[in-house]
């Protein structure tokens, strides 16, 4: 009562995890001793409770818990910020895939111009944003599309105005942060994830793959997949899958989950098994078809139907699931935290120190 | 040829080897035959060659056409293998035999086409090799002994499309335009179970669109005689509808509905190799056998002559074996002499006309007027 320490009694919402099952309620009558802290924090002096090797164990509920319930009701106001950049040669899905992935009309071709698929003659930056909303959380995902790619006769260096795009992003970023005046909240046009389209050839990776993966997997968050795979049998697949991750493996390529960014056993021991399913073979489709009574997406042949979403049939699941279910916060993490980093090192201590150009501000440099 | 004439006439004049039951037969209408029993014996040689990026099933569609391993002991070569080789040229021969009709088959391969990251030049290895066999053979045909020519050119070539983009690509149809002139081609879309119906049909109209567009001389079907029947006719309707071929090739035996076919088993169904309304493989080899003839007479006398007249009016005399040139002819002593050998063949040509012409009137005038006569 007097003791002001102790804090108020809080009201358990519904979406805190649930109490570990020997704390009591808050107990007026509890001795708390000299050690002042309410709640029972001071593990050795209180009798009976013995000290729990990673942590203190509470004598009551505080309510600390609750901070993951504020987070998320902040996130879902704020909304959130994905970029996904798709890069492959012309005609292997990138567009429709993107689609399926996230159930909208967000590639390139979604502003309902059905023209004619012309491949340009040098590669093309086409970033589209949209704001899809699901379960009251807004995410505004923006499709950086790379038409060209890939497509010419001679196609040396033409991962160049990627490279250019990506850095120039991380520039962007710097020069926000590095404002006298920053705004609140720096919009955040990072590429967060760059999916890379693999041809299903059967037979390994095109040297145009390796050199765009070694240049990139540096830079950017890599995830090869190996488009159109309803080409490719069951065994054909996991020959092909196989020996692409020899290849990789081979070239030095640290494909995202990088192996050197896992943070404890857990992370690793989930991750493994992800590396080594990778790369995903994946089909996708924005038309439905009725099979066995329901409706699903896929393709249909004159010999049956892929179903998209089917296991047995393709691992589109499995890529969904993965960018979008378990590792979408990661991916921007790891964009944010190590990619962008190094490019701030590299380009602070190149410069040694950076000069802030802006039209308003005199800055001066002060790093 | 001549002698065989002169003899023909020499007998109507005297009236002798007269088939008596019917007095105006001569008999040679049996020509076609005794050729097809040399030909039969001698055996034909065919020379194909696929062009295409790897992984589009080139080798898997070679093995499925004529139901052999071409290639036993593939070794699939690794992207880090594939850096620093340049295109290559792999002619390999076998000799299928069926029915007592020997077929000496040389397929070219051309591996390396297409995977590099800069594929400039990635053709004038191709166009090299055809463009020597096509001198290996006038050299052949112009020296003493002409016995035993041995036909090397390149009679057909397929050239493999990828599924998986909107069309052609722009090294498709920058190599299509540098050999449409040198050899016959056949545009094929490789592993068309990729595509659904839809896909397909929209894929070999955008194809076509753009072979037009470019002014790409692909092979063309010839028209069915007037005299063919009816089902041959349709057949070849149907072909020239087909162009470009969608194939799916497979060399392994699949369980389907009872039976077994030669396909590929998916989660999702079976694909058959054979089977009209998945792909047009049987379409591909129709065309391939029963116009083999027609590319060999294309290659004879539209790409060969094409090269041989571009070849000598280039000048240069070919080896000691060659053409013995009456000397200092005049200031350019080869086209005078094409110009005299095109002239000698006009006049051949024509006495054989004559000929033909008074045989056709001698037979006329016979009473019974057995115009034609049977065919054996």
């Amino acid at each position: 009562m007097s003791e002001s320490i102790v804090p108020p009694e809080v009201r358990p919402k519904p979406a805190v995890p649930a109490k570990p099952p020997h704390v009591a309620a808050p107990s007026p009558t509890a001795p708390h001793g000299p050690s002042g802290l309410g709640g029972g924090f001071g593990v050795d002096r209180v009798p009976g409770l013995g000290h729990s090797g990673s942590g203190s164990t509470l004598l009551g509920y505080i309510g600390i818990d609750t901070i993951i319930e504020q987070m998320r009701k902040k996130t879902m106001k704020a909304g959130f910020d994905f970029n996904i950049m798709i890069v492959g040669h012309s005609g292997l899905g990138k567009s429709t895939l993107v689609n399926t992935l996230f159930k909208s009309q967000v590639s390139r071709w979604s502003s309902g111009w059905g023209g004619e698929h012309k491949i340009p003659k040098t590669v093309e930056i086409k970033a589209v944003s949209h704001v899809i909303e699901e379960g009251g959380v807004k995410m505004k995902l923006t499709v950086i599309d790379t038409p060209g790619f890939g497509d010419q006769i001679n196609n040396e260096n033409c991962w160049d105005p990627i490279s250019k795009y990506i850095n120039e992003q991380y520039e962007k970023f710097l020069k926000e942060e590095v404002n006298i005046a920053r705004k609140k909240r720096i919009p955040d046009t990072r590429v967060h994830c760059c999916l890379y389209f693999i041809s299903p050839t059967g037979h390994s990776l095109r040297q145009l793959d390796i050199e765009f993966m070694k240049h990139l997997s540096r830079v950017v968050n890599i995830i090869p997949v190996i488009a159109k795979s309803d080409t490719m049998t069951p065994d054909e697949k996991n020959e092909f899958k196989h020996r692409v991750r020899k290849e990789l493996e081979t070239h030095g390529i640290e494909y995202y989950p990088q192996n050197e960014f896992d943070d404890d056993m857990e992370d690793k021991n989930e991750n493994d098994k992800i590396r080594e399913a990778m790369p995903f073979a994946v089909v996708g489709s924005d038309k439905e078809f009725q099979v066995n009574g329901k409706r699903v997406l896929g393709r249909k042949t004159a010999w049956g139907v892929v179903e998209v979403e089917n296991p047995n049939h393709c691992e589109f699941a499995l890529l969904r699931d993965f960018l979008i279910r378990s590792h979408l916060q990661d991916l921007k993490e790891v964009t944010h935290n190590i990619h962008y980093e190094t490019y701030r090192a590299r380009r602070l201590n190149d410069n040694g120190g950076l000069h802030p150009i802006s039209a308003n501000n005199t800055q001066e440099s002060n790093l | 040829m001549t002698q065989m004439l002169m003899l023909l006439s020499h007998v109507l004049q005297q009236g002798q080897f007269t088939n008596p039951e019917t007095p105006g037969y001569v008999g040679f209408a049996n020509l076609p035959n005794q050729v097809h029993r040399k030909s039969v014996k001698k055996g034909f040689e065919f020379t194909l060659m696929v062009v295409g990026e790897s992984g589009l099933g080139k080798s898997t569609l070679i093995n499925s056409l004529f139901l052999t391993d071409l290639y036993p002991e593939r070794v699939i070569p690794g992207a880090a293998e594939k850096i620093e080789r340049t295109v290559q040229i792999e002619a390999s021969t076998v000799e299928i035999e069926e029915r007592g009709v020997k077929l000496r088959l040389t397929v070219v391969d051309t591996p390396g086409y297409g995977d590099a990251i800069n594929s400039q030049d990635c053709f004038s290895t191709i166009i090299a090799y055809i463009d020597d066999q096509f001198e290996r053979y006038l050299h052949d045909e112009s020296g003493l002994n002409r016995r035993h020519i041995v036909d090397n050119r390149v009679h057909c070539c397929f050239y493999f499309i990828s599924p998986l983009g909107h069309g052609l690509k722009p090294l498709d149809v920058q190599f299509m335009k540098a050999i449409h002139n040198k050899v016959n081609v056949v545009p094929v879309i490789a592993k068309a179970d990729t595509l659904t119906l839809r896909e397909r049909e929209r894929l070999k109209r955008r194809i076509l669109d753009e072979i037009d567009e470019h002014g790409i001389k692909i092979y063309h079907l010839p028209d069915a005689e007037s005299d063919e029947d009816e089902d041959f006719k349709e057949q070849t309707r149907i072909l020239k509808a087909s162009i470009p071929f969608a194939v799916v090739g497979s060399n392994q035996q699949i369980e389907a509905k009872g039976k077994k076919v030669r396909g590929r088993l998916y989660p999702w169904g079976v694909v058959e190799v054979e089977n009209p309304e998945h792909n047009d493989f049987l379409k591909l080899r129709t065309m391939l056998i029963t116009h083999m003839q027609d590319l060999q007479e294309v290659t004879q006398d539209l790409h060969y002559e094409n090269f041989r007249s571009e070849r000598l009016k280039r000048g240069g005399r070919l080896s000691s074996h060659g053409y013995v040139l009456s000397p200092a002819k005049g200031p350019e002593p080869e086209e005078m002499d094409k110009d005299m050998i095109l002239q000698e063949k006009e006049a051949e040509l024509r006495r054989m006309q004559e000929m033909i012409t008074k045989m056709q009137a001698q037979m006329q005038i016979k009473p019974d007027g057995a115009g034609d006569g049977q065919h054996v």
